[in-house]
């Protein structure tokens, strides 16, 4: 093995110098939860690993004219026992909570599992259904980009080599928005998305949809946002047509390939159903019903 | 090759390190501090036999770098009894014989003090959903969770041990 060299800076400017002047191969360290994985397995061999968790604000949550910022790093456990976050966002909430065990939620991050980049990541159609954004930060300057322009392909991100997520921001919700995250497993925890998908509503008074949005994730190459689904559901009650126009758009929008986890026609079909189903849920907790 | 060295706090004791730098957390404690009770069973954080509290969270301290737990307070399986005078959860895992290889038994140990450290009464169903990143391929569980929930009524008092 080359020698790795590993450094933990104490500030933005001295991580996105260290990464500009990196010659190999660098990864950037946040939970590492998938990164010592592939370490280990030898998938990568890196000559440099940069540790972000020392930056500050890469760990916390705070709440910024009525939205949240979440940094890079945050684990998930910390996101799920955020109160305010879980009762505006319960669907980032649900799908960040999802990736493995106790013991991954104590470190995996937000940032680390968008920048792992598989098509199956749990919080990535979630947040690109909450319309988050992330701030990325580079020798360039600092620049906020949307979630679903950062994976580009399995294993493949457009960020620069020299540039880190520090932060995600989610907007400031209208009254009546709720959001909801559902992934098929064959069992109830520690397994990898067959399918997920994220739905983000905002109701009117008369529990009609007025604005909506969808991303499906482990249909296509990248986590995708539908927006012939979103726009299957905005200007209705989640009535049975409308269900059935959503359930439509959303398997017409899947790619998915055949693995060990599911065809591609399984994959398919379930992706109708989840929709449907997180749709349901969302509309409740936006107060449909009440 | 460097090493680095890395100042931690594990089972309440200072503690200075050497270590290089893709060398894991369990490596480090398995190696460089003979503190070998953490086992190794799958490497990938799967399977929770290197369980560790980090910081008073659960981790997988295979899913750790040793030159990561620089100015961090560790617990490891070692820190769990005080003296010759076993932990309750130890105590209920020996009275119900939630073991049988014990392999997986420091891993479930550790995992099983943060649940109950962080949620005194919980659920069988919560202990279950806690403890599922911990595998164990000779209990089937059962016992695991009569020790957990018999632990529990200990520490909350409700019981004697």
């Amino acid at each position: 093995m080359a020698t790795l060299t590993y450094q933990a800076p104490t500030s933005l400017q001295d991580a996105v110098r260290i990464l500009a002047g990196a010659g190999g191969v660098a990864k950037v360290l946040a939970g590492g939860t998938d990164l010592l994985v592939q370490l280990r397995s030898g998938r990568v061999k890196p000559d440099l690993i940069v540790d972000t968790k020392k930056i500050p604000g890469l760990i916390g949550i705070r709440e910024v004219e009525g939205g949240f910022v979440i940094g890079a790093a945050t684990p998930g456990a910390v996101i799920g026992e955020h109160e305010a976050l879980g009762k505006a966002w319960p669907g980032v909430v649900e799908a960040a909570n999802l990736i493995g065990s106790t013991q991954v939620q104590g470190r995996a991050s937000l940032a680390g599992n968008l920048c792992n980049a598989s098509p199956a990541a749990d919080s990535v159609p979630a947040l690109i259904a909450a319309k988050a954004t992330c701030v990325i930060v580079g020798s360039k300057g600092q620049r906020e980009a949307p979630v679903e322009s950062i994976v580009i392909g399995p294993g493949r991100t457009s960020l620069a080599r020299d540039e880190i997520i520090t932060e995600f921001h989610l907007p400031k919700r209208p009254p009546r928005s709720a959001d909801a995250y559902l992934r098929f497993i064959p069992r109830t925890e520690m397994d990898i998305a067959v399918v997920g998908a994220g739905i983000n509503v905002t109701l009117d008074a008369g529990g009609v949809c007025r604005d909506a949005r969808v991303a499906l994730g482990a249909v296509a190459p990248t986590p995708l946002l539908v927006p012939e689904a979103a726009a299957a559901l905005i200007g209705h009650k989640l009535d049975q047509a409308t269900l059935d126009a959503l359930d439509a758009a959303a398997r017409k929008a899947c790619k998915p390939i055949d693995d060990k986890r599911g065809t591609i026609e399984y994959r398919i079909k379930v992706a109708g159903v989840l929709a449907r189903r997180a749709a349901a849920i969302a509309f409740e907790r936006a107060g449909a019903h009440r | 090759m460097s090493r680095t060295h890395v100042s931690a706090v594990i089972n309440g004791e200072p503690t200075d390190f050497l270590c290089e730098p893709q060398q894991t957390l369990l490596d480090v404690l398995r190696d460089e501090l003979n503190l070998t009770g953490s086992k190794e069973g799958c490497g990938s954080g799967d399977c929770g036999a290197c369980s560790v509290i980090l910081d008073g969270r659960l981790v997988c301290s295979c899913l750790m770098l040793g030159v990561e737990a620089e100015g961090h307070t560790i617990q490891t399986i070692e820190g769990l009894a005080t003296g010759s005078t076993l932990h309750p959860v130890q105590q209920k895992f020996l009275e119900h014989a939630a073991l049988q290889c014990g392999f997986c038994t420091p891993g479930l140990l550790v995992a099983t003090k943060a649940l109950l450290d962080r949620n005194p009464n919980p659920t069988e169903t919560e202990a279950r959903y806690w403890l599922a990143g911990n595998l164990c391929r000779c209990t089937g569980y059962d016992k695991v969770i009569r020790a957990v929930m018999d632990a529990a009524a200990v520490m909350r008092g409700e019981k004697s041990a």
